[in-house]
């Protein structure tokens, strides 16, 4: 939250020197509460004065990039606050003792497409189980030469500092710093301008481990709270947030993430991580039936709570519909199209639905506001071309029957009103055949 | 070192609602699965869902109970021996389109019910006004010594089914669509109708996942938040019904690419279920015996205390 102008007066000298080409203080500290001026134009801040505006106005949450991926950066705790910034990342490991491009094929295989909307998995974690540096380096060059996305280094410091020279470039993720080896993984991190992973499964001592990180130059660090259950995840990711964003606490002012295994718990872990601030889930392995309901769940709860999703305007065939199918048309709001969708489906009828852009808006509230006339209606099927692939009769949703006059003089075909509600339709398909 | 004390301190408390037969919904006084400021010890409940008509029920789910769905009672039964805290009874077959169940015959069966399990029961209706109302009222005078749940009341229809609930001491859910402020709006309703707020449940609609999840969380936790401010008109116990989810494509549809649409649906039912006792649900309807086990064992590890 940026400072007020009374805020920022309070830390400037009060002397009005003019130095700063403003007749007085109050005067500079307004242009800086208006973002129109810089703290450093004044010569004579004191450095106090400078940590304790960067403290106020640095964002709660760093937001830690890893190649394209930005993971933190939230300034709320609940997303009907504000939209939640950067959605959670899902990893799946490469172990170094695998066959790598058989399992980087079936890594990019993990791909579907819901609603307009690509999602795939967005990182690899290469990890070393083998033990042995030799084998973990050609892992991670074999990982280089077919992901260009970006990828997670998974090993002790020992074998880390060798394989980082060939990986640096990439900027990887170092998974992790534990009590017993900071040291060392923050000295390789600062040296590699690396992304770190922390964690400890006490939360004052993974505060701890953030401070040495922070100490030493290492910024870009995400928090690993070591949670071994939902009840570990959704507590301690909860203190970590609320620290961060209540209370400022600086040392939890980072993204945090899971490491879980696979199968069920794994992904009830995932669940969880997605909906309580959780920025990367790193699994062993993950299946496509598991990966679709949690790909959709993220994109749930990342949406922006102010604008409903909207699907695109356009013609979706339901079945296979033929030259006579009857054609539904409705609004673009999400919640409507699926729900009409999946109550057409029931039917195991074929149809036409047609997609008006109503900007996102329900039926009814359309209709009032205007964006879901006749005219406008009428446009949308003549644009599409589902008049002259089907003679079918056309059903008005049963909320607008108003339009049906209107419309049917517009097309010039018959029309019929649906169903008020959208549950009905199975059966009023049926009774329509 | 030292780090902040992030436990809030919230004036209000869920309500404590008895649901009969010894079961007891609500008593939160903190967010979901927050033991150090939620002292609210109560698990969150699972009900199992069973309909007495399968023409509209999925082949897929009837595939799971090995034939017992046909019998609405050894249904009952089979979810008591899986755990579930409830029973919740569709009447679907009272719709007069299917023209089997007559309201006392729908009466016969939840005593059938009640005397095959001994968990609390909630009622549902086929969906038809004309007929629930007529079918609520029979229930209500036929099952006396036996608290239910009738479900449901909304804005337009709220009248019959809480005389019901009145005469017969039942609970009844108020239902409200996606929206904090009419949540409490039907909360109002029915208290000034005369329902004791003890003898209240909140339905404020469960989206699916993939259908609108999104404005159900956060409608829930918008709930939540205020409850535990202090808004005593949203201080009511929630429930949540996941089976929506067995209505999205996505997780239903026969597609190799997408893995095996038992498992998908499982999962649906199951992330559905687990956003909204996330967001503040006290009780869950769940339909799949796979998610419900599932969901079951997360809620038992979730608890406070
Ligand atoms: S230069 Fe600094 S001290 Fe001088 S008037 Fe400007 S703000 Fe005040």
């Amino acid at each position: 939250m940026m400072p007020t102008a009374i805020e920022f007066f309070k830390l400037l000298p009060k002397t009005n020197c003019k130095d700063c080409g403003q007749p007085t203080c109050l005067a500079f500290a307004m242009l800086l509460a208006n973002q129109k001026a810089k703290m450093d134009d004044c010569p004579h801040v004191s450095r106090e004065s400078k940590d304790a505006m960067e403290s106020t106005t640095a964002p709660p949450v760093r937001t830690v990039a890893v190649g394209n991926v930005n993971m933190g950066g939230e300034t709320v705790l609940h997303r009907h606050e504000r939209r939640f910034i950067n959605p959670t990342a899902y990893a799946v490991t490469i172990s170094d003792r695998c066959d790598i491009p058989e399992r980087i094929d079936a890594v990019k295989k993990l791909s579907f497409e819901r609603v307009g909307t690509v999602f795939d998995v967005d990182m690899v974690s290469v990890r070393c189980d083998s033990g042995d540096a030799g084998v973990f380096i050609k892992a991670v060059n074999a990982v280089m030469g077919s992901w260009d996305r970006p990828f997670i280094l998974e090993c002790g410091a020992g074998i880390l500092k060798e394989v980082i020279k060939e990986a640096a470039h990439r900027r990887p993720l170092l998974y992790c710093a534990v009590h017993e080896n900071a040291g060392e993984m923050i000295a390789i991190a600062k040296d590699n301008s690396c992304p770190l992973v922390l964690r400890d499964t006490d939360m004052e001592r993974l505060a701890d481990l953030a401070a040495a990180a922070a100490a030493a130059g290492v910024n870009d660090i995400v928090l690993d709270t070591g949670s071994a259950n939902l009840k570990e995840c959704i507590e301690r990711h909860t203190v970590v947030r609320r620290s961060a964003i209540r209370k400022r606490f600086k040392q939890f002012g980072y993204p945090l993430m899971n490491r879980v295994g696979s199968g069920e718990y794994a992904v009830a872990m995932a669940v969880m991580s997605t909906m309580k601030y959780g920025s990367l889930v790193i699994f062993d392995d993950l299946k496509n039936y598991e990966a679709l309901p949690l790909f959709t769940l993220r994109q749930n709860i990342y949406t922006d709570p102010q604008v409903p999703i909207q699907v695109k305007q356009g013609l979706y065939p339901i079945g296979e519909p033929d030259g006579h199918s009857p054609i539904f048309f409705t609004t673009n709001f999400s919640l409507t199209y699926f729900t009409v969708r999946a109550d057409i489906e029931k039917s195991k009828i074929p149809v036409w639905l047609q997609i008006v852009d109503t900007e996102g808006l329900s039926v009814l509230t359309a209709y009032s506001a205007g964006k879901f006339s006749a005219e406008h209606v009428a446009e949308s099927l003549n644009a599409s071309g589902v008049l002259t692939r089907s003679d079918g009769i056309v059903v008005i949703p049963g909320l607008v029957a108003r339009m049906s006059a209107k419309l049917h003089e517009l097309l010039g075909r018959d029309v019929i009103i649906g169903t008020t509600e959208s549950r009905d339709i199975p059966k009023f398909l049926r009774e329509l055949k | 070192m030292k780090i902040p004390e992030t436990d809030e301190k919230y004036q209000g408390k869920i309500n404590e609602t008895d649901l009969g037969r010894g079961y007891v919904a609500g008593g939160a006084d903190g967010m979901p699965f927050l033991s150090s400021e939620n002292t609210g010890k109560r698990r969150v409940m699972i009900a199992g869902e069973v309909v007495d008509d399968l023409s509209d029920y999925p082949e897929l789910a009837a595939a799971m109970f090995d034939g017992r769905q046909r019998d609405p009672v050894e249904w009952a039964r089979m979810w008591m021996s899986l755990g579930m805290d409830m029973i919740c009874l569709r009447l679907k077959g009272t719709d007069p389109d299917k023209g089997k169940r007559t309201p006392k015959e729908a009466a016969d069966l939840v005593k059938n019910v009640i005397d095959a399990v001994p968990l609390p029961v909630i009622v549902f209706g086929c969906g038809t006004p004309d007929t629930d109302r007529e079918v609520m009222r029979e229930i209500s005078a036929a099952v006396k010594d036996t608290r239910l749940i009738l479900a449901k009341a909304d804005e337009d229809d709220y009248k019959t089914i809480s005389s019901a609930a009145i005469a017969g001491g039942h609970n009844v859910i108020a239902f409200s669509n996606l929206d904090v402020n009419l949540a409490k709006q039907m909360n109002i309703i029915l208290t000034d109708f005369g329902v004791d707020r003890n003898n209240v449940l909140m339905d404020p609609l469960m989206a699916p996942l993939g259908m609108g999840l999104d404005y159900s969380y956060s409608v829930n936790e918008r709930i939540r938040l205020a409850a535990l401010s202090g808004d005593k008109m949203l201080q009511i116990p929630m429930i949540c019904d996941a089976t929506g989810a067995w209505d999205v494509g996505d997780a239903v549809s026969d597609d190799d690419g997408l893995g095996s649409a038992v498992s998908r649906v499982t999962w649906w039912e199951t992330i559905t279920a687990m956003a909204a006792m996330t967001s503040g649900a006290d009780i869950i309807i769940m339909r799949g015996p796979a998610a419900a086990d599932m969901v079951l064992g997360y809620a038992e590890e979730l608890r406070c205390g």
